[in-house]
């Protein structure tokens, strides 16, 4: 039991970040009928949000290091600590947190020139097509950010709050021993917070109400006099908003890297075909089905009994959902199903 | 086929024939005429006439033809391990093996088309790297690679060997430097001329009918899946066939070239020169392992010199505007241009040669007010 609970939990964290991907794509596809492959570049620049702004924040000056006094030694601090001492420590230690507030408004203009300045141009462009140039795109933001950031990973803090393991055990009244740290269960409640909050925006506003109705039937909500066109933009810089938190809130999780994008993009579209190409409850719950299903399998019992599953069990759940059911788990009847 | 396109099909392989086997001589200018990138120019050159026939003819992209091409690569080096270190078995065991699995992927993934068919290839493609690198690694070696080594068997030239390893070779004959460039040069032509002649096949007119209008030509009573499947196992055994002449000119065989990367770079060298036509893929190959070869090993003080005969100042600020894209950047400069020909010229470098063409055309008999003609020759021109 312990064990397969545990197993349940370390699937979560990463079916959520797949959630919250698929979720973006779904709803770039579901609105504007563009297959992005740049999705996973907006994944990867939001947790370069955060990259940046804890190097914003540890801009540092020399100092005297008074703890060595042979000799004249000095060390970086940086400037917050300088000027608000443990309080500006603490910031520091934020950073992640904090860099949401940076990531919003950046990724909101990401989403808005790319949406405006290119993929505008590709409505009318087959599939392939799409893929083509935004696969391009991808390239380009790649390494851009390798210009600026470099190559290699770059760990990011979890504050001290919360960093150690949450026993989760006791909470459900299962054994002691059962921990799984708190930063993991955050960015569950996170993604689960942000998914809630997108189809809250889509059910419960009259702004969401329209736009579905466009995603049902384009032409008839423009005949009404609705520029659906800008409200669709504005639900593709939602997505990118909601690729980039994704982003920032995994780096803890997994250093940032320039083409940790890509690596996500690739699952995250086998989840959206599993999912059901334009479903969105399809995609969040594919995301989650999906990264529960890895991680069981990547238990050492069934991994002695078929070896190597952990390693494709995504691939061939997609193989078998293509095969037996094109439309996906949840996607509607008529759509992309040939 | 009438006998004026025989004949311009004589001519263009007359001519493309020429121009392979002259290839160190006409690329000496640009620096780009060494063995090792020649080789590779060939090689990469028939994974994309390969590639090109299944998605330039039917329109279906596959998004894991680098499964084959890992494929071909470990079946050539098993075969120089377990074999002979002639290269003659190694290709043919790669291309067959290659084109058994391309039987077996495109069975199941052509069930479906559009992107659908693009996941599922990219689905099989990642599956066969994530195996190679972990379950499969008694036959692939994992993450070091398949490597000749002095104990392997051998059984038919196990005598030969010396001291060290031996290297691959064609009765004697040495796979490294020109020679190994030449034997990849021969095998270009053939997949060449092969690609000719399905293109003006009855068999390739059915795979362009396909791509124009599926759903039309099954209601004209052809069962469209089996041509298909053919033309994706024929390109699956080009790739396979790159694949073993990797090994062949650089006996070794590593996981990475099964990734989905590698999948986007035959993609990527098929749209670059032209989709869909006979010399644009060979085109795009060519460029895209020039520029990975030449711009990667480009940097700042290479770039002061080309520069130097500028301004001081102009000097700095063009080596500073340049750098970001030459070097380790040079996927910055693939990216863009790739973005760029998507955008602008969709049928690739060759539609841009069409368009100047009949631009030039145009030009030329004005006095004619012959316009409407021009985007007429424009189609025709193209492969």
């Amino acid at each position: 039991m312990d064990a397969i609970f545990i197993q349940i939990l370390n699937g979560l964290d990463k079916g959520a970040a797949y959630a919250l991907i698929a979720l973006g794509l779904t709803l770039a596809f579901g609105t504007l009928g563009i297959v992005n492959f740049a999705h996973g570049a907006l994944f990867m620049l939001g947790a370069f949000c955060a990259v940046s702004m804890q190097k914003l924040l540890t801009i540092s000056n020399k100092v005297r290091d008074t703890s060595i006094t042979f000799f004249e030694a000095y060390k970086e601090v940086p400037y917050l600590e300088l000027w608000w001492g443990d309080f500006g420590t603490t910031i520091i230690e934020w950073s992640v947190p904090i860099s949401i507030l940076m990531a919003i408004p950046v990724m909101i203009l990401v989403g808005i020139a790319m949406e405006r300045g290119l993929i505008r141009h590709f409505y009318k462009r087959t599939h392939a097509e799409q893929i083509l140039v935004t696969f391009g795109l991808a390239i380009v933001i790649q390494e851009v950010v390798k210009h600026f950031f470099g190559a290699n990973p770059m760990p990011q803090e979890i504050p001290g709050f919360v960093s150690g393991s949450a026993p989760v055990g006791t909470f459900f009244g299962l054994s002691d021993a059962l921990v799984y740290p708190w930063w993991r269960l955050i960015y569950f409640l996170f993604a689960a917070s942000i998914i809630g909050g997108v189809f809250m925006f889509l059910q419960y506003t009259t702004y969401g109400m329209v736009v579905r109705a466009g995603m049902a039937d384009r032409d008839t909500v423009g005949l009404l006099g609705i520029n659906i066109q800008r409200r669709f933009t504005i639900v593709f810089a939602l997505a990118a908003v909601v690729a980039g938190l994704a982003g920032v809130m995994y780096t803890p999780i997994l250093p940032p890297d320039y083409h940790m994008g890509m690596e996500f993009l690739v699952l995250s579209f086998v989840v959206v075909v599993v999912g059901g190409m334009g479903s969105l409850p399809g995609a969040v719950a594919a995301g989650f089905l999906l990264g529960i299903l890895e991680s069981f399998s990547s238990m050492n019992e069934i991994k002695s009994l078929l070896p190597g599953i952990d390693q494709i069990i995504i691939y061939l759940i997609a193989v078998v959902i293509i095969l037996v059911r094109p439309r996906g788990l949840m996607g509607r009847k008529g759509v992309m199903e040939s | 086929m009438s006998i004026q396109s025989a004949r311009k099909d004589l001519i263009l392989m007359v001519v493309f024939i020429a121009a392979v086997l002259t290839m160190p001589i006409w690329l000496a200018p640009v620096g780009a005429s060494y063995p090792d990138l020649l080789q590779k120019f060939a090689i990469f050159g028939i994974f994309a006439i390969g590639f090109n026939i299944l998605f330039g003819l039917t329109g279906y992209l596959s998004f894991g033809h680098a499964a084959f091409l890992g494929v071909g690569s470990y079946a050539a080096v098993w075969s120089f391990k377990l074999l002979t270190m002639n290269v003659i078995p190694a290709i043919i065991f790669g291309t067959v093996l290659a084109g058994i699995f391309a039987v077996l992927i495109g069975f199941v993934s052509l069930r479906r088309s559009g992107i659908y068919f693009s996941i599922l290839t990219l689905a099989f493609a990642q599956m066969s790297y994530n195996m190679a690198y972990s379950v499969l690694t008694p036959v692939t070696n994992g993450e070091t690679g398949l490597q000749l080594e002095q104990s392997d068997p051998r059984i038919f030239d196990a005598a030969a060997t010396g001291s060290g390893l031996p290297s691959t070779e064609l009765f004697g004959m040495k796979m490294s430097g020109y020679p190994g460039f030449y034997f990849c040069a021969v095998l270009l032509i053939l997949a060449f001329f092969v690609s000719l002649r399905i293109f003006r096949s009855p068999f390739g007119m059915k795979l362009a009918a396909i791509k124009s209008n599926q759903v039309r030509m099954s209601y004209t009573g052809f069962n469209t899946r089996p041509y298909l499947l053919v033309a994706f196992v024929i390109s699956g055994m080009y790739a396979g066939l790159a694949g073993s002449l990797l090994a062949a000119t650089d006996p070794l065989a590593g996981a990475e070239r099964m990734q989905w990367t590698a999948s986007g770079e035959v993609v990527l060298m098929t749209i670059l020169g032209g989709l869909g036509t006979l010399i644009g893929p060979l085109l795009g190959a060519g460029l895209i392992k020039y520029f990975e070869n030449i711009f990667s090993a480009y940097n700042e003080q290479v770039l002061h010199e080309i520069f130097s005969f500028l301004p001081q100042f102009m000097e700095n600020f063009m080596v500073f505007i340049v750098n970001p894209f030459v070097g380790e950047g040079w996927h910055l400069t693939l990216g863009a241009l790739f973005m760029i020909i998507v955008i602008f010229l969709p049928g690739g470098i060759m539609e841009g040669f069409a368009k100047i063409a009949a631009w030039f055309k145009k030009r030329g008999n004005k006095s004619d007010d012959d316009d409407a003609a021009a985007p007429a020759k424009a189609q025709t021109s193209e492969g």
